[in-house]
């Protein structure tokens, strides 16, 4: 059987433009989150978010880097963090170059959730405004999802698959998965996934607001507005950004004499077959996915020793652990499970990937990151380690990723370090 | 240089990311400028809100050169 593994890592996030500065961040407890900067929010009732930090920030991110001047005007900024994040893990990987042979057998498996939220409000405007024949050319591809795929496989000539994830917060997490699976089945040698998203506009956090799933109670202290499973949780706070991998057939990798970070070894997936926003109450949708993730990689609940949880810092956080303590029972005492959106928001398309990541790195460095704020557990938290406002050192074989999304869709990734 | 050259030149730069010395009068938005078709269409829109002129889509079609929009908007221009 074809096995998949992990040989490359990118990272656009509110704390930081690249894979180490993020990491750095996340594990000495710092927040990315903040007052919103990019318009006016006085008519807003949520007025913050986790923003990606302008260039000239000590972390901030630079487009010019990876993504040509014309390209940055006429596509979505969720485009441009995918494009740098998708080059940033090539980069890594050792495969920014590649012979025409291998361009064939590589793919792109990068989605969103939303996608092009802030160009279809402006370029709205527009057409209200000034007519049909003001609107841009390159309003339609610049917008659509399947668009990261599509420009990363232009820029590098990659022939192989090119595929795009649309599950609203789950799409990082499918990305990757359904990505794995085209190269366990031959569809590809090599294969980009990951997930982007930037919806910090005006229609963007009014909607989510409007929808009561954003934190519009703490807008006087932003940095401790996102916090998973305290009592005084209050709504997800938006992020934004992007994470991709470079995933691979491990003989390939092995090949090459590639650097191997992790193995993926499991992926679930399932529907709650129940509301549109509000997940199951029982999170029967959440355990099934688990569990299936569990049964691929033919691993005991002992076997878990890190779960990045979905943990929006919403009331849907305890009913997660409650499907989290029935899948890995009483071995659940000997793992640790935290929230990264406590640090950095909700990614919503791009959770999934950028919280892979941060399971691949506990992996890698033996330290699972923090959930901040956590001062007051709730109620069902009791005997479970939800590392609490500092990194932790400690062995991790195997991290699972949780993710779950509007509609009622959820994934599960599992990442392993790897055996021979 | 006129003015309407000035103007043309600095959306041709704005919109295509290229170098200012790159954008001379003979220079082709296509062949020499690395724009595309829909760039093209991008271009034209530009010109028509800098000057006020209306540029018809059979107009827009001989339009392949710095100079060939620069001639159009001096001649259509109010």
């Amino acid at each position: 059987m074809r096995r998949v593994v992990v040989t490359g890592l990118g990272l656009v996030t509110p704390l930081g433009a690249d894979v180490e500065t993020v990491w750095k961040n996340l594990l000495a407890g710092k927040s990315g989150a903040g007052l919103i900067t990019k318009f006016d929010t006085s008519d807003q009732k949520c007025k913050i978010a986790c923003e990606v930090k302008p260039a000239d920030h000590e972390y901030g991110f630079d487009a010019g880097k990876r993504v040509d001047h014309k390209i940055q005007r006429q596509v979505d900024p969720f485009i441009v963090f995918g494009i740098d994040a998708a080059g940033q893990a090539l980069e890594d990987a050792g495969l920014a170059d590649m012979d025409d042979d291998l361009k064939m057998r590589t793919g792109c498996s990068i989605g969103s959730g939303i996608g092009g939220l802030p160009g279809i409000e402006s370029e709205s405007i527009v057409l209200h405004e000034k007519g049909p024949g003001r609107v841009s050319p390159h309003f339609v591809h610049g917008r659509l999802i399947n668009l990261i795929s599509g420009q990363v496989s232009i820029k590098y000539g990659l022939m192989g698959p090119n595929h795009a994830v649309v599950t609203a917060c789950s799409t990082g997490a499918h990305s990757i998965g359904d990505a794995a699976r085209m190269i366990k089945d031959g569809d590809a040698d090599v294969m980009l996934a990951g997930g982007a998203e930037s919806t910090i506009n005006p229609l963007g956090v009014a909607g989510f607001a409007q929808a009561r799933a954003l934190n519009c109670s703490y807008n006087d202290r932003p940095e401790e507005a996102s916090r998973p499973y305290d009592k005084d949780r209050d709504g997800f706070v938006m992020g934004e950004g992007a994470g991709v991998v470079v995933l691979e057939e491990y003989e390939h990798a092995k090949a090459r004499g590639a650097k191997i970070y992790a193995e993926v070894v499991g992926y679930g997936l399932s529907g709650d077959a129940y509301h549109v926003t509000a997940p199951h109450p029982e999170g029967k949708g959440a355990e099934l996915a688990m569990r299936m993730a569990m049964r691929k990689a033919g691993m005991e609940p002992g076997d878990i020793d890190y779960v990045n949880a979905h943990g929006t810092s919403t009331m849907a956080d305890t009913i997660e652990l409650a499907a989290v303590k029935r899948v890995l029972g009483d071995d659940l005492s000997g793992a640790s499970m935290s929230s990264t959106k406590s640090a950095i928001g909700h990614l919503l398309g791009g959770a999934g990937a950028v919280e892979t990541i941060f399971c691949i790195l506990a992996i890698r460095d033996q330290i699972v990151p923090p959930t901040l704020n956590l001062h007051n557990p709730d109620e069902g938290t009791e005997g479970v380690d939800l590392v609490p406002l500092k990194a932790r050192q400690r062995r991790v074989r195997a991290a699972l990723n949780n993710s779950f999304g509007f509609g009622g869709t959820n994934a599960s990734v599992i990442v392993k370090a790897i055996e021979d | 240089m006129s003015d309407t050259a000035d103007r043309v030149k600095k959306i041709v730069v704005e919109h295509l990311g290229v170098e200012a010395d790159k954008v001379t009068e003979e220079a082709s938005f296509i062949d020499d400028l690395g724009a595309d078709s829909l760039d093209i269409v991008e271009l034209v829109m530009a010109f028509e809100e800098e000057f006020g002129v209306e540029i018809p889509d059979d107009a827009a079609e001989k339009i392949s050169t710095v100079s060939d929009a620069i001639k159009y908007i001096d001649e259509n221009k109010g």
